[in-house]
């Protein structure tokens, strides 16, 4: 995924869930018709993840792992057979985790200053974070690299770093303000007015609030810097992350691994989303 | 707005300043000052080795007529397959965002998941699992040789079509979301307000559904259209040698040959079609209204 798209994403699952309607007087046929065409374009969304998954049971007899050659569950038995490929996923999977980290303090920080206060430029401050959201990314990748030249500062660890963490902050930025629209602040002034001080009041009423909407961006955040592949490969050096092992194994050799590993990080990204939206159901139950 | 500016949480006035400074602070300088270095790059000259190239600022405007020159099939094909990926997302997305709001009934936020659902696997293993649904001794082909819609030697992958297919498919996510939105917020009197005065099916979705579905429209096709444009990948691995896109170019001549200057006018000349596009476009919808 791109960081371009995510907020339309998160906006169209957020959205409250409005009572079903269903337009009706249309014929039948062309209802038909519809309904046909839209199952087809969803069933095309999944052709190549079908292929994926089961190509992660081929067994394929040279190195590239595009023809089917037979059924084997040895790719799934050992999923760390390439070293090279646990190493680059460990490190993507430290990339997202550090990247996000540091980015969901500077981008939540920003949304609360939006939702929450009242100051000179703050329509400006709007309009410059939607920017890096509009830049296509080989451009801010290339751009990136020209100020690391520049600096003469040796791409690695530390600049894909600087770089996700440009591209996630006005993600998460956007995300959090969306979530905290729409909440009755005067529960803050009710925790003032019972006595309560400013930092008191924001540990105990204003941050439980927002917590939700953070956590939620910050898991997005997440998947996309491990997902990103054309900003990282201006700004790695010589450093591999999963993105770019992918990458290079096109040009080499695709071993099955690939794929399971695809299948095993959907699986986990479908249980998140299950135990996500569960836990989320529960909240508005109680 | 109004009521939420008045709550007791605003006496400080600098509070919000120190907010929202880190994270400015960081986005000027990680993001808008490579934007500067990449122009000051774009008019450089280079020297030394291909190892260490060496740059030096000299306002050499030639590097943008011989980008121009130089690339000019790679920007014209660059903008046709991402205008041609943003039609067939928006032909394609439309009865599956028209579905998913008006006819899904209980089911839609289940569809909802399941279109997101593929986007969690990495876009650069769904593009490989096209190359070998499109192989030449895929099904596919074959298929489509069978029926006679391909010639006997004919092939889907390395051809044009490969890589519009694969821009259409990778980002067809960002067009199907915001015309759900768009569709969704519709309240369904307007359409029956217009059955009632008898309107046809047909003309009740050209006057109501299709105008009032057009910030959706919008925002879709920049969503697509953007990504489609700097993209490289799905040009690397689906096509050939005569399908190549400006990134790329940008990418080769960045990482591979390193004619920084070079490299740095070509992204400066995408980026600035893509500005003046996306101006053009917005005010031809007539509306601004994008996130």
């Amino acid at each position: 995924m791109t960081s371009q798209g995510m907020p339309v994403v998160v906006e169209a699952v957020e959205r409250p869930a409005t009572e079903p309607k269903t337009i009706k007087g249309s014929p039948r046929w062309g209802d038909l018709i519809l309904r046909v065409v839209a199952g087809l374009v969803l069933l095309y969304l999944f052709v190549p993840i079908f292929v994926i998954i089961l190509f992660s049971f081929n067994n394929p007899q040279g190195k590239f792992n595009y023809t089917w050659q037979g059924f084997t569950l040895n790719n799934w038995a050992h999923p760390f057979k390439y070293p090279a490929l646990a190493d680059a996923l460990k490190l993507s999977l430290n990339v997202a985790a550090v990247s996000t980290a540091i980015a969901v303090v500077l981008g939540s920080l920003v949304a609360i200053a939006l939702v929450r206060q009242r100051f000179r430029g703050q329509s400006a401050v709007d309009t410059f974070l939607v920017i890096p959201l509009t830049a296509p990314e080989v451009v801010f990748g290339a751009a990136l690299l020209t100020l690391f030249l520049d600096l003469g500062w040796a791409a690695g660890y530390v600049t894909i770093l600087i770089a996700h963490i440009a591209f996630e902050i006005s993600f998460i930025a956007m995300t959090v303000r969306a979530r905290m629209r729409g909440f009755d602040w005067t529960l803050e002034d009710a925790s003032m007015d019972l006595g309560a001080n400013p930092s008191r009041t924001f540990f105990k009423v204003t941050l439980p609030l927002i917590i939700p909407g953070i956590v939620a961006a910050a898991m997005l955040s997440f998947a996309l810097s491990l997902d990103d592949f054309i900003i990282t490969y201006f700004v790695s050096g010589s450093t591999v992350t999963y993105p770019l092992y992918v990458n290079a194994a096109v040009k080499a050799a695709v071993p099955p691994q690939i794929n399971v590993l695809a299948t095993a990080i959907l699986v986990i990204s479908l249980i998140l989303l299950a135990v996500g939206t569960l836990y989320r159901r529960k909240r508005i139950d109680v | 707005m109004a009521g939420v500016a008045s709550s007791s949480r605003q006496r400080s006035k600098i509070a919000p300043y120190l907010m929202i400074l880190p994270a400015l602070a960081y986005l000027g300088v990680f993001f808008v000052v490579p934007f500067f270095t990449l122009l000051k790059t774009s008019l450089s000259t280079s020297g030394g080795s291909i190892y260490l190239p060496t740059l030096s600022f000299a306002w050499k405007f030639g590097n943008y007529s011989h980008a121009f020159s130089t690339y000019q099939d790679q920007i014209i094909r660059t903008f046709t397959y991402a205008l041609v990926a943003t039609l067939l997302c928006l032909v394609l997305a439309f009865p599956l965002a028209y579905v998913i709001a008006f006819k899904a009934g209980r089911y839609k936020n289940l569809i909802l998941g399941l279109v997101i659902l593929p986007f969690f696997v990495t876009f650069l293993i769904r593009t490989i699992a096209w190359k070998t649904i499109l192989a030449d001794d895929g099904w596919v082909v074959t298929a489509l040789g069978t029926v006679g819609l391909l010639p006997s030697e004919g092939r889907l992958l390395s051809t044009s079509w490969a890589v519009v297919g694969g821009l259409t498919y990778n980002w067809i996510i960002f067009m199907v979301l915001p015309l759900y939105v768009s569709l969704e917020k519709i309240d369904p009197r307007l359409i029956e307000a217009s059955k009632d005065l008898y309107s046809s099916n047909r003309r009740s979705f050209t006057k109501v559904i299709l105008p009032l579905s057009m910030p959706g429209v919008l925002a879709g096709s920049l969503l697509v259209f953007i990504p489609a444009s700097g993209d490289f990948i799905n040009a690397d691995y689906l096509g050939s040698t005569k399908t190549t896109m400006i990134g790329n170019v940008v990418q080769k001549q960045f990482l591979v040959v390193k004619d920084y200057p070079a490299a740095a006018a070509l992204s400066m000349v995408l980026m600035a079609i893509i500005l003046v596009g996306v101006m053009l476009y917005t005010r031809a919808l007539g509306t601004e209204d994008l996130v």
